[in-house]
């Protein structure tokens, strides 16, 4: 047996949290820097991340008292200690769970998970994928240096195989995980990937995915100089960048390459394939659609990168509208109060306790 | 009965002052469906009662076969009743496998009603009979009562245009009304509740009355039946009654506590038996502001009430022993955070998957130390269905006074037993208003998240939302008072003894000890549900002209503050457990005294007889001078 839900519209993650108005003093960056001495690695890739969200954050408009970063563990889940806002730094692979009771509880908070390769796809692999495709209203950024840094160098999740790590001294023989393809697997309402070099990118794909109503995935390619330093050098690089990044714009042919040379067209077998825009016609370029319910192509898209980053489409791959879990959770609870004209009185617990069959005993 | 064709007043009616009647049949003959019916119309009537159901873990084992028995217990009487029965004066055997299954707890020259219709060949070899024990005079010191309660049933129901499949599922309720009969039982009760349940189905309304009504004609029509029985109420201190099983008891005490607080309950769960009632009590508890999301594991429940807590919810997760080990972790995390958190643990017999459907008290030290590190969690224990409600009402209290992880130990026979309750009146429930830390006045010095109450060492409760209170928290040990984190020594020694601290200074109530002739020698002290038990045992054992004292724990960590003063009062100390002697370890480590165990892992509760022995053997050893 089923039943219509009847929940509305496409809103925005932040309706229901509280906005600075004209009377407040305008935020700054500075107001969302804490005093905590930032202890990652100097030239960690999680600087740059930090202080794209630090200067990013003010621009919401959104009271800083109503901000939560939650996280796991990991070298990326130190980061609510520097953030000015209220900050959970919880247990490896939990912040999800735990982000989700949170925001299902308080629909005035935004709530961040800030998570990595190792947290968010291994040990807490079960629960990003559940709140992902319960589309709790979350941002989830997910810092991604395809090693784990905080126990000093075993291969994780996202390593390419073979991989000489400290656990594996011959090489990794594990398939990687595609975060974004596992994320477009789990039915993700909003699925990206950014760099943390690439501040610009970076809080354009923040901005959109705090703006997102339900689950927010973003990868971010993050260098761990210590122990997998360059590992997306090629990506850095001006001239290899060129050749492997793809630049994903909703509604635009997905162009890459010198002069925009080189497109991604449908191959013969349905999946996606790269090509010389000259051989193969601008027609047949494939027009990335964001939007789309399904999932297919999205996730073929997704397929296009591979360990060796031979083409890593970046940007926003996923983005619909679908109602998001805690908003169904809350409109349930409120309809029940609403059903029984406000909330439960005295009576309405004695009624509770006495159910249907009682009996008196007289003294 | 509207029926004119049934007339009451049998022709005999004897009085009798207890009786405990045991329902066995296979787990789709709706023996659970009959036992509460049958109690339902017992409670109405104003015994005392208490039931004990006991089914497998499989859904429908296979049919006709010994694992696949169903029973229900339901011991009822004039008088204070303390547990379930320890053996039937009466088993309703509805096929071979549930007479097989339960003879051997039956005394001789008791009653056995059996349903002869399933006693075929067939049935009879599936569980081992060579010829059929109704016949071949195997029975013969008990009283047995041949009914063919399927083909009556289908008689019955004949003209109703059932198919005969149908028409035999009717027969647990022909099977109800013979009992109703047989015990003068009301029958409106079970009326009401039929045309509750069949609303929407009429024929299979009308088969279940006609079977429920075939049933009681058949008692008082067959010349077998030429006797009922009557069982006068049990006095009871005036009030509104109605029975209650102890998972029913301990969602309604969440919600009361959620409804005293002002604050919404948010339950994280994951489906788990035998605790996967409360999950289902609270989901349809929205109108009280009762938020319940079933989660993916038993990691992300007790996650899910964490960050609620956080948020200033009472966060509650429910599982049993399985469970409990996987939310180990986030037990720890929510005692380093020091937020209110309620674990509720239904246990069942383990190790392992262990005996899903059945009860013990194996969890006591799981609770008090399965942890990483020092990370006291407060545990409290309910010791009856009803009481389930009064102590989750309790653990809410503790976790939201002391800012604290509690951990509620039920057991499989609290959460499916019932037991009359005295419908408590909301205005007399406690008061559980808190306080979250309020927004600091501009100027004020910098939020201290570990600053502490000096009364009760709790920490304020800041959930995000409020301006000038922004801080971070999380497992890293932190500084005393700032929370800030800190790996200094000496910080963290002292931050380990705060947190003990702060759980050895919880308010609990002095054991009280029943010791009528003031002169024991031997006190029994238990814990959970093994109240019951003891206390109908020492009653025996009294009865028997021995002096006994008894006393229970509620609080097991900390232990009330006398703990120590009583147990040293007794030449001897017994501590029956449903586990290997876990309360025995924690009273013999922390006071120094002799107690000894009386253990049982059978997968059901204790009986009386068996206590009052253990009591009888204790006490004969201090006569003869050991």
């Amino acid at each position: 047996m089923t039943t219509e839900l009847g929940m509305p519209s496409v809103l925005s993650g932040l309706v229901g949290v509280p906005h600075l108005t004209a009377d407040d003093p305008k935020q700054t960056r500075k107001n969302f820097t804490s005093d905590a001495e930032v202890r990652w690695c100097p030239g960690c890739g999680d600087y740059a991340i930090l202080a794209a969200v630090q200067g990013f954050l003010p621009e919401l408009g959104i009271r800083r008292e109503n901000v939560v970063c939650v996280s796991g563990i990991g070298c990326s889940s130190r980061f609510p200690y520097y953030l000015d806002t209220y900050g959970l730094h919880s247990i490896h692979g939990r912040a999800p769970a735990i982000a989700t009771g949170l925001v299902t509880a308080r629909p005035d908070l935004n709530v961040w998970v800030i998570t990595g390769d190792g947290d968010a796809l291994s040990i807490g692999g079960n629960h990003l994928i559940h709140a992902l495709r319960r589309n709790v209203n979350l941002t989830i950024l997910l810092f991604n240096n395809r090693i784990y840094g905080l126990t000093k160098g075993q291969y994780s999740p996202t390593s390419e195989p073979g991989k000489i790590t400290k656990s594996t001294p011959v090489g990794s023989v594990d398939t990687p995980f595609n975060p974004v393809s596992l994320a477009l697997g789990a039915e993700a309402t909003f699925v990206a990937r950014t760099l943390d070099s690439d501040r610009k990118h970076l809080t354009s794909v923040l901005k959109q995915a705090v703006e997102h109503r339900g689950s927010a995935l973003v990868e971010i390619y993050q260098n761990c100089p210590i122990f997998n330093d360059g590992a997306f050098d090629v990506l850095k690089d001006r001239d290899e960048a060129q050749a492997r990044l793809i630049r994903l714009e909703h509604g635009e042919p997905i162009r890459f390459g010198v002069d925009g040379s080189q497109g991604v067209v449908r191959a013969a077998d349905g999946t996606l394939e790269v090509a010389d825009i000259d051989a193969a016609g601008l027609p047949n370029v494939l027009v990335h659609d964001a939007g789309n319910p399904n999932p297919a192509t999205q996730f073929a898209l997704s397929r296009l990168d591979d360990p060796t980053l031979s083409h890593v489409p970046l940007g926003v791959f996923r983005k619909v509208a679908r109602p998001a879990y805690d908003d169904l959770v809350r409109a349930q609870v409120t309809g029940a109060v609403e059903a029984n004209n406000g909330p439960a009185t005295d009576d309405d617990l004695a009624a509770l306790l006495a159910g249907k069959d009682t009996w008196t005993v007289t003294g | 009965m509207d029926d004119t064709a049934v007339v009451p007043a049998p022709s005999r009616v004897e009085q009798i002052d207890s009786v405990v009647i045991r329902f066995a049949g296979d787990s789709g003959d709706g023996m659970q469906l009959t036992g509460d019916r049958f109690t339902a119309e017992t409670a109405s009537l104003g015994n005392d009662l208490a039931t004990l159901p006991n089914f497998p873990a499989e859904i429908r084992a296979p049919q006709g076969t010994l694992p696949g028995v169903s029973s229900f217990q339901l011991h009822f009487a004039d008088h204070d009743v303390l547990t379930p029965g320890d053996a039937p004066d009466v088993l309703v055997a509805m096929n071979p496998a549930a007479l097989k299954a339960n003879l051997s707890d039956l005394p001789r020259g008791k009653t056995i009603i059996v349903n002869t219709d399933e006693f075929t060949k067939r049935n009879l070899t599936k569980v081992g009979y060579t010829a059929s024990p109704v016949e071949d005079g195997s029975l013969e010191s008990w009283q047995v009562q041949p009914v063919p309660l399927t083909s009556l049933t289908v008689e019955a129901l004949k003209e109703f245009g059932l198919s005969r499949k149908d028409s035999e599922r009717s027969k647990n309720m022909f099977a109800l009304g013979l009992l109703c009969w047989l015990y003068n039982r009301p029958t409106e009760g079970t009326e009401r509740f039929l045309k509750t349940k069949f609303g929407r189905k009429p024929e299979i309304l009308a088969a279940n009355l006609a079977a429920f009504k075939a049933g009681w004609a058949f008692g008082e029509t067959t010349e077998g039946f030429a006797v009922s029985y009557e069982i006068a109420p049990a006095p009871a201190p005036a009030g509104t009654y109605r029975n209650v099983t102890g998972n029913t008891a301990l969602a309604y005490g969440l919600v009361a506590a959620g409804h005293r607080s002002g604050l919404p309950v948010v339950l994280g769960s994951y489906p788990i038996t035998p605790a996967s009632d409360i999950l289902h009590a609270l989901s349809g508890m929205k109108k009280f502001g009762v938020t319940t999301i079933q989660a993916e594991d038993e990691i992300s429940a007790i996650g899910a009430a964490l960050g609620a807590s956080y948020g200033g919810a009472i966060g509650v997760t429910t599982t049993s022993g399985p469970g409990l080990a996987l939310k180990s972790e986030t037990i720890g995390l929510a005692v380093s955070l020091e937020l209110p958190l309620v674990i509720v643990d239904v246990q069942r017999g383990g190790p392992s998957t262990g005996l899903p459907t059945k009860t013990e008290q194996s969890d006591l030290l799981q609770a008090m130390y399965g942890r990483n590190g020092e990370s006291p969690v407060p545990v409290i224990s309910p010791r009856s269905p009803a009481d389930c409600f009064d102590a989750a009402i309790e653990a809410v209290r503790v976790a939201i006074t002391y800012r604290t992880p509690v951990l509620l130990l039920s057991d499989g026979y609290l959460a499916n037993g019932s037991e009359p309750w005295q419908l408590p009146s909301v205005a007399s429930l406690p008061d559980l208003h808190v306080d979250f830390a309020p927004e600091p006045e501009p100027g004020a010095p910098a939020f201290r998240p570990y600053d502490r109450d000096p009364a009760t060492l709790a920490r304020p409760w800041a959930p995000p939302g409020t301006a000038g209170l922004e801080h971070r928290i999380g497992g890293i040990e932190k500084a005393d008072g700032t929370g800030e984190i800190s790996y200094d020594p000496d910080n963290h020694d002292k931050m380990v003894r705060l947190r003990q601290a702060k759980i050895d200074g919880i308010d609990v109530p002095d054991l009280a000890v029943d010791d009528p002739h003031g002169d024991a020698d031997v006190l029994v002290i238990g814990w959970g549900s093994t109240f019951g038990p003891i206390a109908a045992g020492a009653r025996d054992a009294r009865k028997a002209g021995i002096h006994v004292a008894t006393a229970h724990l509620r609080h097991l960590n900390p232990f009330p503050a006398n703990t120590g003063d009583v147990l040293k009062r007794y030449r001897r100390v017994l501590i029956p457990e449903m586990n290997l002697g876990q309360l025995s370890l924690l009273l013999r480590g922390k006071y120094l005294v002799d107690a000894r165990g009386y253990n049982q892992v059978r997968g059901l509760p204790f009986s009386s007889a068996e206590i009052s022995a253990a009591i009888t053997s204790l006490a004969t050893q201090i006569e003869e001078g050991y």
